[in-house]
């Protein structure tokens, strides 16, 4: 597009977060400062992955955003078309065919491949921030590897609920070393994260933040031994597709309390009806 | 400084500015023993605690530590790591005021717990067994364990910091006028508390008070303080029955007895 830089960003700019990104990737899971930008879009719609996104961009790549595992939401619509325009790259709503992946609140259902790379949008990159109000406090907690106070919130969910009530955020061990929030994936995600070949590079524009886990890396969710995680899913197949191993978005489909279930992942679940597979709804739609 | 003792202070000076809190202190302090500082408001006693505990650094002397397997560690030296993981693990802080080191905002139970899993505890089952067993040993309701600590009274609140401070089996617990916002009736059960535990589970504690009977009902020995100068030290009950220096003699006497 005329008048603006490759991807939008100045190459200085690039250049700073490109530095951001190799630190972040010598240290996983370490958050690393850097001049966050701003950028034609408002904080907490993905300033920190649309800048993260730019710096690793090439003219080669093939781009794919999602929100909320789908392709044609707002947010995924108009990064996607933003940087169609300002980059000229190539897009995709295909998985397999991408080779960048920008993403909020989901991680594909499809595993990823060690030349792609999952870039996400990460609203609070602290993971004390609840639990700690300095942030001088947890800079040290982090230093020290001091993280008791992450348990004792598992504790407390524990004493109060019986179980471990996070659902999604849920907070990961990175290389056996740094507490990280894996941005709001929901909880059924994080085995995902664990030796995902993929490279994971994490950016947080309001906070500032960048951090990263390199291809098969370590990551654990916190737990207790005799309360082991859990992912959570819906119990139900998705209505589409019949598909019982996905991660499931409850639809309201009419004001009588009908509730339908479907893949929150829209490219999953495409390519699972173009193979033939059918969920409840396309079979009552079969006999209408 | 002889062989055997746990902590060692030589020459400590501390001023803040203009104003002196500390003049070429020694402090010798043996396994299992109870030394009480005694002093009035501003005599340095705090800043002593503060000093020997490697939360102040002082202008001058050094302050040797001996770990379980008999090294001794220059506290000021230590890297931040190091002393960190001796506060939560062989050392203890008792404040005067438990809000400063209770979580107000956490369970009974988490506020217990939150030491053993600071070290590693990963089982929930033996977290809470231990939670529970300390609770009841410091005389808190073993149904309170969920209680939040805003409910708790204040002789509560004092003896729950007591359990989370005591749960890791501390070598030496540092106690910063551990009675002093407490009515006298609480007191003396606290008090009879922390004697009965001290001695069984044979911790070693600077007890800093400016109150004489408590320093006369706990501990062995006793510093008295004056201007930030140690101008008395000597076995409890030899100090406060026959005190030397006038600044001793005149508290000892300004102690009512009812």
């Amino acid at each position: 597009m005329k008048g603006y830089n490759f991807a939008y960003l100045d190459e200085q700019t690039k250049r700073m977060i490109r530095r951001a990104l190799l630190k972040a990737v010598a240290i996983p899971g370490h958050q690393v400062p850097f001049g966050s930008r701003e950028m034609p879009l408002p904080y907490g719609w993905g300033t920190g992955g649309i800048q993260v996104t730019a710096s690793v961009l090439g003219a080669e790549d093939v781009l794919k955003v999602i929100d909320q595992g789908a392709d044609d939401t707002t947010n995924a619509v108009s990064i996607r078309r933003f940087f169609a325009r300002t980059a000229g790259v190539r897009t995709t709503t295909h998985t397999a065919d991408a080779t960048v992946i920008q993403t909020r609140h989901r991680i594909p259902e499809q595993t990823l491949r060690d030349d792609q790379i999952i870039v996400y949008q990460v609203p609070q990159p602290e993971p004390l921030f609840r639990l700690e109000p300095s942030r001088i406090e947890t800079r040290r907690m982090h230093a020290l590897a001091d993280y008791g106070l992450m348990h004792v919130k598992l504790y407390e969910d524990i004493a109060r609920f019986g179980q471990i009530s996070i659902s999604y955020d849920y907070p990961v061990m990175v290389n056996h070393r740094h507490l990280m929030s894996p941005s709001p994936i929901p909880a059924f995600d994080n085995p995902k994260l664990h030796r995902m070949p993929a490279l994971q590079l994490f950016g947080a524009g309001r906070e500032k933040r960048i951090y990263a886990i390199p291809p098969w890396t370590e990551v654990r969710s916190l737990d207790f031994d005799d309360h082991p995680f859990r992912p959570i899913r819906a119990p139900h197949p998705c209505g589409l597709c019949g598909a019982t191993d996905s991660y499931l978005d409850e639809v309201v489909i009419d004001d009588r309390g009908g509730r339908l279930f479907v893949c929150s992942d829209t490219d999953h679940c495409a390519e699972r009806r173009a193979a033939g597979h059918v969920g409840s709804e396309g079979l009552k739609e079969a006999a209408e | 400084m002889s062989d055997d003792t746990l902590l060692s202070a030589r020459g400590l000076s501390l001023s803040y500015g203009a104003l002196t809190a500390l003049v070429d202190v020694d402090v010798d302090l043996w396994p299992g023993e109870m030394l009480a500082v005694v002093g009035e408001s501003g005599s340095g006693k705090t800043t002593l605690l503060n000093v020997l505990s490697g939360r102040l650094t002082p202008d001058a002397g050094a302050v040797w530590y001996r770990d379980p397997s008999g090294h001794l560690h220059d506290v000021h030296a230590m890297p931040a790591p190091a002393l960190r993981t001796l506060h939560r693990s062989d050392w203890g802080f008792v404040h005067q005021d438990p809000r400063q080191n209770l979580r107000m905002n956490v369970t009974a139970g988490g506020n217990v717990g939150e030491r053993l899993m600071a070290q590693g505890a990963r089982h929930y089952g033996n977290i809470r067994e231990q939670a529970l067993n300390w609770l009841t040993q410091v005389e808190i309701d073993a149904d309170r364990i969920d209680d939040m600590p805003r409910t708790f009274s204040g002789g509560m609140l004092q003896r729950l910091q007591i359990a989370r401070t005591l749960v890791t089996h501390p070598r030496l617990v540092f106690m910063d006028e551990p009675t002093g916002s407490l009515d006298v009736s609480v007191q003396a059960r606290l008090l009879d508390l922390i004697r009965s535990l001290v001695t069984r589970l044979k911790i070693a504690a600077v007890l800093v008070t400016h109150d004489i009977g408590v320093a006369r009902l706990l501990a062995h020995r006793i510093m008295v303080m004056q201007r930030g100068r140690v101008v008395e030290t000597g076995l409890t009950d030899q100090v406060l029955d026959d005190p030397q220096h006038p600044y001793t003699q005149l508290l000892v006497s300004s102690v009512l007895h009812a």
